[in-house]
């Protein structure tokens, strides 16, 4: 028998469709990986019965010819979209004991299309972080390690337990948030696909927010076709969120014609970083030949003011999440800490409740936004963004994608970068102007560092194209051929 | 612009979150290090730039004028670490 | 005429401003779907939006930004076709978000202005400064246990309208006036039922005092007031306390206090005295709120007539003296009652029989007009039983009096009771003849000169037809009788 875990969605349901195998089989086969995997650390709270429960309900939509667009597969959901019923804690101690009574648009959409639930993700505390190391529930470790070495990597962050349980098969997908490149950064690190799409695609109801005008839910599969099946389950016009854009969801698989002859590819030299990675350049040289080999358009662009949008994001979001994460203070759910009065109460309660990243965030946030510095800070941040912004306008007005690498360097291992923040945020360096500008993104595994790790291409597009940024990032993959996968050192 | 100890202290105090003063020098040293390199934004010509308000372009949608939520409260305080009688509870304030 | 303080070194002048925040009347909140009905069992009102879970976001009321409109546009304000809401941050138990949404740099309604009126003076401009929306907060209960506060989040999230006045104000009944006003005209557009006793309106009021003539001084405010009767009581206390420290050479903190009616004081208010810094920044949830002039225009369309439109009219049409006119228009439930009753009838004898008759039986029975057991048909019905002479206006007060306790007709009351006046100048006449020689020496003593005796033979002749004959038609007959 086929082993179930290593096939795609789309193979998955092709096989369920034709009578193969059952989602209860599928299922079950993914519970066992995800037990079996442990010692990742990428699950927070799994929920076999939950998963099995809904395996038997799809088996029998599927058996009445009413099957959705992901009947069946079993995935693992970020833990920062509110499940109701089942406990979510975006990894901070302060969402101890939270368990929603309401379930996130997203979430729900997926489950609406059958989709199968084995458990919540883990990930950086409140979406903070690239490395998954932040995490009130322990370090997400990545599937892959250096060639010979056995020391433990990062899988990136924030979805670092998404990354990680679908590089593992332990999941056939999973859901991520991308707010400066959370998902797209992990899914280079661990040699998936990653997607975040256009701000508004995808409802932020029920997602647990970090920072608002930011945050974008999207979906990490080990494909671009996978991909595109899922992000049509997980889009649409949502009318409680009214950031929602009220677009219709196009049928993105039928965007993947493989032919991108004449299409325009921008190759922006501002990413060309001072003292590059050379493999970073080699691969990204190779995209090039890639998509010219397909019969696209090599353009050069420049966006001139890349090098401020790491700046621009670090005041922007902390900013954003010090209002967003006031919520948090201990009266109407999760950690309460005692004190002498309201005000000990909220501060000993933040205290204890929140990581370092998060609390050197917030206060760097509350900075910002405080009397003197507002206009110093956010508001230039802000106009920074829009000029930002104004670059990517500009140069879609003569190409149709972009081509970029999507991280400086391959995944790195644990407390190699955790002492300096700042030299954790260059992380993003290469994702975070796209957020900045709202553009959708992909992440497209496309080849292996010397010592052996993942190493992924970012493709952009202009917003509301998604159809585009599949098409490209199908050719790519082709092209690409990456059909490495990690040793399971991991399985006990 | 850069932190001193009791700046730090004010804008945790606003943040709400308890800092410890031996803790409050290297927090100090961590948010400069940041804020320095924030610094550049200064560089950008921004005089007759709009901030970005939306991402979306599109126009803010309204919302009929019904009651179409509430009226639970039972799942309102159902997560809630103290209450009593549907309240929610905190420590008493002296106004 | 201000409020002028005679200190020792020199008069001061009183310097008010008002910021008025009203509830919106709604049928939902704000930015979510819950119910804003008054007096609700805790935390039934309340969405998970309102509670601030996580996650949770807000989406804007249409009837909202209509009544935020309507009210700028009853306040001849500028409407602003494109305004921000920002987060105000800070942390308190009745804010779950720890932010409240609100309206900074650019609010929906800019500058404008009302007329007010204080017995005694002319009218008088004040200027409105702006109008904004923004949330309410939830309500926070400090009695109901020894050592916790509780919190009911019913409250939380229902709009508020916040009115800014400019500091036009110069005395306690200026600013009563002020108060009445702007809780007259939404009433009248139907925007707030500016109800002080349930909290619907409610009053911050800046105080500050200076030598006429010289800059502002240094203004307290005064939170929450919700009584008119409170809001002079405290401006007086507040603006005495800032002379005395004025004339003790010392300066007036920038403060916020809280009066308190029972020791008739106001008082810093510790919790509240730590400098604020609420960090605005525009609400990364919502977008701009943007509408059109066909949007404005629509509103303007439907604006029923105001307060000072009526009154204008009142005077100039019906010829209502400006009191009166005034008093009719102080609520549009008064005016509306005035106008069935003045339909097709003399204006001025209606207004005397509203004005008059009816608020004193009301205010006698403790009643308000919607309690009325006379309608205004009714009063309509009497009235015209006065004016066709079927009654005299005195008997018209008895019937009245038996219409407001028993809610029968006029008609009825005067069928029963057999007051119907009567005309007949053949009867009034003859009893005219009986009093006249019943009594000579009296006849004699006015054709000697004292003519206030004519009374005492009014008198007579009421007291012998028992009170129906017509007095009119009874001048005109004695009158030449007695003379003769």
């Amino acid at each position: 028998m086929t082993d179930l875990t290593k096939l795609t969605v789309s193979a998955a349901l092709d096989g369920m469709a034709a009578g193969d195998f059952s989602s209860r089989e599928l299922t079950a086969a993914h519970i066992t990986a995800m037990e079996a995997s442990n010692v990742l650390n990428a699950f927070i709270t799994k929920t076999p019965e939950v998963a099995v429960e809904a395996a038997t309900a799809s088996d029998a939509r599927r058996a009445k010819g009413e099957a959705g667009l992901m009947d069946g597969i079993p995935i693992a959901m970020k833990d920062l979209f509110c499940t109701k019923g089942v406990q979510t804690t975006a990894a901070s101690h302060i969402l101890d004991g939270f368990t929603p009574k309401y379930e996130s648009t997203v979430s729900g959409n997926l489950w609406a299309e059958g989709a199968v639930m084995l458990g919540k993700a883990n990930l950086d505390e409140f979406a903070m972080g690239s490395s998954n190391e932040t995490s009130f529930y322990g370090n997400v470790i990545n599937p892959w390690r250096r060639t010979g070495d056995d020391h433990p990597m990062v899988p990136g962050g924030s979805s670092g337990g998404s990354a990680s349980s679908v590089a593992s098969f332990s999941a056939m997908a999973a859901t991520g948030t991308d707010t400066g490149g959370s998902i797209r950064q992990p899914a280079s690190f661990v040699g998936i696909v990653g997607m975040k799409p256009t701000y508004g695609r995808c409802s932020r109801w029920g997602v647990v927010a970090f920072a608002s005008s930011l945050d974008q839910a999207g979906p990490m599969t080990r494909s671009v076709r996978d991909s595109a099946i899922m992000l049509e389950a997980m889009a649409g016009f949502d009318p409680k969120d009214s950031t929602s854009v009220d677009m219709p969801v196009p049928d993105f698989q039928s965007a993947l014609s493989g032919d991108i002859r004449g299409l325009r590819i921008g190759i922006p030299k501002e990413y060309q970083l001072d003292g590059m990675n050379p493999e970073i350049q080699a691969l990204w040289d190779q995209g090039i030949d890639w998509m010219k080999a397909a019969g696209a358009e090599i353009v050069n662009i420049s966006l001139p003011n890349t090098k401020y949008a790491l700046p621009a994001y670090y005041i922007i979001a902390p900013a954003e999440a010090s209002s967003n994460l006031a919520r948090y203070d201990g009266v109407r759910f999760g950690l309460r800490v005692e004190g002498e009065d309201l005000n000990d109460m909220y501060a000993s309660t933040r205290a204890e409740g929140f990581g370092d990243e998060v609390k050197r965030r917030l206060l760097i946030g509350t900075y910002a936004l405080s009397a003197g510095y507002y206009d110093a800070y956010y508001l230039k941040a802000q106009k920074v963004r829009t000029r930002i912004a104004d670059d990517f306008k500009q140069a879609f007005q003569n190409i149709d994608a972009i081509l970029t690498p999507t991280t400086p360097s391959a995944a790195f291992g644990f407390g190699e970068k955790s002492d300096d923040p700042l030299a954790m945020y260059l992380n993003d360096v290469f994702t975070v102007p796209a957020s900045l500008a709202g553009l959708p993104g992909i992440s497209v595994p496309a080849g292996l560092s010397a010592d052996g790790l993942p190493l992924g291409l970012q493709v952009l597009a202009k917003p509301f194209d998604e159809e585009t940024l599949f098409k490209v990032a199908g050719v790519l993959e082709t092209a690409a051929e990456f059909t490495a996968t990690p040793d399971d050192w991991w399985r006990g | 612009m850069s932190l001193d100890k009791a700046t730090v202290a004010k804008v945790a105090n606003l943040a709400r979150i308890k800092v410890e003063e031996k803790d409050l020098d290297h927090l100090a040293d961590e948010l400069n290090n940041i804020l320095g390199w924030i610094e550049q934004l200064g560089e950008v010509e921004t005089d007759n730039v709009e901030p970005m308000t939306s991402v979306a372009d599109m126009q803010m949608r309204w919302r009929a004028d019904q009651v179409t939520d509430g009226g639970y409260a039972d799942d309102v305080v159902a997560n809630a670490p103290s209450g009593e009688d549907g309240f929610f509870s905190v420590p008493k304030v002296i106004e | 005429m201000g409020l002028i303080i005679q200190g020792a070194t020199g008069d001061w002048e009183v310097v008010i401003g008002l910021e008025i925040h009203a509830q919106v009347t709604s049928n939902s909140k704000l930015f979510s779907g819950s119910d804003t009905t008054y007096g609700a069992e805790p935390n039934t009102q309340v969405s998970f939006v309102d509670a601030a879970m996580p996650g949770m976001l807000p989406v804007i009321n249409e009837m909202a930004v209509e009544q935020a409109v309507r009210t700028g546009l009853g306040l001849n304000a500028k409407i602003n076709k494109f305004s921000i809401f920002d987060r105000k941050n800070y942390f308190y138990a009745d804010l779950p978000q720890g932010y409240q949404i609100s309206q900074y740099l650019q609010p929906v309604v800019g500058e404008g202005k009302i007329t007010i009126d204080v017995k005694g003076e002319e009218s008088r401009e004040i200027g409105i400064t702006r109008l904004h929306l923004e949330q309410d907060a939830g309500k926070s209960l400090h009695d109901q246990h020894p050592s916790q506060t509780f919190v009911d989040l019913n409250r939380s999230g229902v709009a508020l309208m916040e009115i800014v006045s400019e500091p036009d104000m110069r005395s306690p009944e200026e600013a009563a006036a002020y108060v009445k006003k702007i809780r007259s005209i939404v009433r009248y557009l139907g925007t707030c039922d500016g109800n002080m006793d349930e909290g619907s309106m409610r009053a911050d009021v800046n105080v500050s005092v200076r030598r006429p003539g010289d800059e502002f001084g240094i203004r307290c405010e005064m939170k929450n007031i919700n009584s008119v009767r409170f809001m002079q009581q405290a401006i007086v206390y507040e603006a005495n306390r800032q002379v005395d420290i004025l004339e003790a050479g010392g300066s007036v903190d920038q403060e916020t206090r809280l009066y308190d009616p029972v020791k008739g004081e106001t008082r810093s208010m510790r919790s509240k005295e730590e400098a604020h810094d609420y960090r605005y920044f525009p609400d990364p949830d919502l977008l701009p709120l943007e509408f059109d002039d066909a949007f404005i225009e629509k509103i303007k369309s439907t604006l029923p007539e105001l307060p000072d439109q009526k009154k204008s009219r009142f005077v100039n049409e019906l010829g209502l003296s400006p009191y009166d006119a005034g008093v009719l228009v102080s609520e549009k439930e008064v005016a509306d009652f005035f106008e069935l009753v003045a339909e097709g009838r003399d204006a001025k004898l209606a207004a005397n029989w509203v004005i008059g008759e009816l608020f004193g039986n009301l205010n006698r029975t403790g009643k308000n007009l919607a309690e009325s057991p006379v309608s205004a048909l009714a009063l309509g019905a009497l009235i015209d039983l006065i004016s066709d002479g079927t009654i005299s206006n005195r008997i018209a007060k008895e019937v009245f009096e038996e219409m407001f306790d028993t809610g029968k007709a006029a008609g009825d009351i005067v069928e029963e009771k057999g007051l119907k006046q009567v005309s007949d100048t053949g009867a009034i006449e003859a009893a005219i003849d009986t009093v006249i020689s019943a009594n000579p020496d009296k006849v004699a003593e006015y054709k000697g000169g004292k003519d206030k005796l004519f009374g005492f033979f009014m008198g007579q002749v009421m007291k012998a037809t028992q009170g129906k004959a017509n007095p009119g038609v009874v001048t005109e007959i004695l009158k030449p009788k007695l003379d003769a």
